[in-house]
């Protein structure tokens, strides 16, 4: 088996790494999806998004690889690290479960990224930048199209609304971690008003609960994660971890 | 592609007018092209209905023995590539759905047709995909086989039909590069990754020589789908062209054809050896490995959806109703 | 119990400014607002378009094959709406 890699997580790499680590988690649970979603248009719609948010991954990957400068790669972050070493928020991880899960955790975390990387591209690294840039015009999308599906789910059928209002509830929970205070860059907590005011919105439309702020799960960000991620790291590391050493 | 196996042409009704007939194949001779509100024979309208609704099942189910690697893919350029491709066969699922039903009947009731089993798709996604070496054959020998079919039919007389092939032979260009290049990185990697890479041609060979339907002499009902131009080469020249195609590549990647049997004629054509018909007439009966798995799978999905789709047409119907109030 | 059918959708699209929209297929859709985002997530995967539009295909009115002689042949004698139908010396330059 090969070992994992160490890295050297200086505030910059391990800020990359959180974003990173973002897009590919929910990138990896839409690729899921593919071939099952519940119409042909839809199961374009999610691969859509999912390869938008792999296209994130690795740029954000490529560039903590050279801000590391350790000799490792963008496959090596991905493949070679164990769940405790990954920084994404446990919203991500959180399994597909059905429809209605899957659209609410793309629409609380797209609240969430959308003005993220829009306040991003004002940062002072290029190259951070560049890839906020990119990504915001991503995530506009992912939020428009998350939100119709909530609105259409909540005020739908009795079945639709009572599926959606469980997977807002089940979710909601692990909302507070985004606003979470980092060392560097944006103050996730400036942003928490706009996303109040997306999420109001959009559930008031769907005809949806909002759930009380109550008990917020977190850990992500420093490793500690549900027991949802192992599982799926290990699928999707598995031909990285037993052929050591071997270019695919 | 993957409706060369089952094209069964319906017989000609003697209830309709020779004129209108006599008509019709001289506009298919002159290579006119065909329209939805044209008319035709309610035979080509049944024959055309049910091939490219196979094509279209045939998309769907294929999207399942390539999607099962989507989470396990070894790279992120892999899985990105993947993932395009596998989205892409949703595409043309979708592109030749609405051809079909250009002819008259819904999607919904074609799709219907498939999860009832009373519908067929190409026998070649009942195979499983083993290894991560088989994304490759698959996308390389498939695809490749694919293609060798899918060209013709860019000129096939049904208008929808050819137009929908055209796109889809436009975006398959990437899937069979795709799949060689994962066969070309497996065969130049360690000797674990070349024997994964030999033992997934050493499976798939065979699978896809049966992909291009019987041999000319028993497929009775071609010659109708070549007078109306749907079909334009037959199965054994699909299959001949692409034996031809594949062997240099195969040499080129330092793999063996398991096939003892194999020579190269004096003219350069590769004469291969006897193809087992009957492991392809079992899996077009529903025996092959992955038949009743692949259906299960499609139905579990469909079902899992509805719901989503009650809600979907719900809320349409509460705004239309909003609108009108307002 | 048959699947209930989901409305028709017609896709046009502008693959470049300056280029009227151009029919490219149809796709299922309960609604406009979706009809249109399928579009793009189904027809502009490759930087296809600048521009789309959808139109429930049942609102679409067609000629009748049948009635192809009276709609367009008396078209094709009108030759004299054609420039090359004129005669003028090629010493007169372009025209």
């Amino acid at each position: 088996m090969t070992g994992s890699i160490q890295v050297n997580e200086t505030p910059l790499v391990l800020y990359t790494l959180r974003r990173a680590d973002d897009a590919l988690v929910l990138g990896h649970r839409l690729s899921e999806w593919c071939g099952h979603a519940p119409s042909l248009e839809e199961d374009m719609a999610l691969a859509n998004i999912g390869l938008d948010l792999l296209g994130q991954a690795r740029a954000l990957y490529s560039y903590a690889a050279e801000l590391e400068a350790a000799g490792h790669d963008e496959d090596g972050y991905a493949y070679l690290r164990d769940a405790p070493q990954y920084r994404n928020l446990l919203l991500l991880e959180q399994p597909n479960g059905d429809f209605a899960h899957t659209m609410a955790r793309q629409f609380l975390y797209s609240a969430f990224a959308d003005p993220y990387w829009r306040a991003m591209t004002r940062c002072a690294d290029p190259t951070l930048a560049a890839v906020a840039a990119k990504s915001e015009k991503e995530s506009a999308y992912h939020l428009r199209h998350s939100s119709e599906w909530m609105i259409r789910l909540g005020d739908g059928t009795e079945e639709s609304r009572r599926r959606a209002q469980t997977a807002v509830d089940t979710l909601w929970p692990y909302t507070g971690e985004m606003f979470e205070p980092e060392d560097m860059g944006i103050d996730p907590a400036t942003l928490r008003p706009e996303w109040a005011r997306t999420v109001t919105d959009i559930l008031s439309q769907a005809t949806l609960t909002q759930p009380a702020n109550t008990w917020m799960h977190r850990g992500g960000r420093i490793g500690r994660h549900t027991e949802h991620l192992g599982p799926m790291l290990a699928v999707m590391q598995h031909l990285q971890r037993s052929h050591p050493g071997a270019r695919w | 592609m993957y409706t060369q196996a089952l094209n069964i042409t319906d017989k000609i009704r003697t209830a309709e007018d020779p004129a209108d007939l006599a008509r019709f194949q001289s506009r298919i001779d002159a290579d006119d092209r065909i329209e939805p509100n044209d008319w035709m024979p309610a035979a080509y309208r049944r024959t055309l209905t049910r091939q490219i609704s196979q094509h279209a099942h045939s998309e769907i189910v294929g999207q399942l023995p390539e999607g099962a690697w989507l989470t396990r893919a070894p790279s992120l350029r892999r899985k990105a590539a993947l993932l395009a491709k596998v989205q892409d066969e949703c595409g043309h699922g979708l592109y030749l759905y609405a051809a079909a039903e250009t002819l008259g009947t819904s999607r919904e009731a074609l799709v219907d047709a498939l999860l009832e089993g009373k519908a067929k798709y190409s026998s070649i996604f009942n195979y499983p995909t083993l290894t991560w070496a088989d994304i490759g054959a698959v996308g390389w020998l498939v695809d490749g086989a694919a293609i060798m079919n899918q060209i013709p039919l860019c000129r096939c007389s049904y208008g929808p039909y050819a137009r929908a092939m055209i796109r889809v032979c436009k975006e398959e260009s990437f899937h069979q590069r795709q799949g060689y290049e994962i066969m070309l990185t497996l065969c130049a990697g360690t000797l674990e990754q070349k024997a994964m890479a030999q033992d997934a041609l050493d499976r798939w060979w065979w699978p896809c020589l049966m992909m291009f339907g019987p041999p000319d002499g028993e497929s009775q009902h071609s010659d109708q789908s070549t007078l109306w131009k749907i079909k334009r080469f037959s199965n054994d020249e699909l299959r001949q062209k692409f034996v031809d195609a594949t062997i240099p590549q195969a040499q080129k990647l330092g793999l063996t054809i398991p096939d003892p049997a194999l020579v190269q004629d004096a003219d350069g054509h590769w004469r291969y050896g006897a193809i087992d018909w009957e492991e392809f007439r079992q899996i077009l009966a529903g025996n092959g490995p992955c038949n009743r798995e692949r259906l299960a799978t499609r139905r579990r999905s469909h079902e899992d959806g509805a719901w989503v789709r009650e809600a979907a047409a719900a809320f349409a119907a509460k705004r239309a109703a909003r609108q009108q109030a307002a | 119990m048959p699947t209930p059918d989901t409305t028709l959708w017609e896709v046009f699209i502008r693959s470049r400014n300056g280029l009227a929209h151009k029919h490219v297929g149809s796709l299922h859709a309960a609604d406009a607002t979706m009809a249109l985002q399928a579009a793009r997530d189904v027809y502009t995967r490759r930087g296809e378009g600048l521009s789309v539009w959808v139109v429930p295909s049942n609102a679409i009115t067609a000629s009748d094959p049948a009635d192809k002689g009276m709609m367009f042949e008396p078209a094709e004698s009108k030759i004299y709406r054609h420039p090359t139908f004129y005669d003028v010396p090629d010493d007169v330059g372009h025209m």
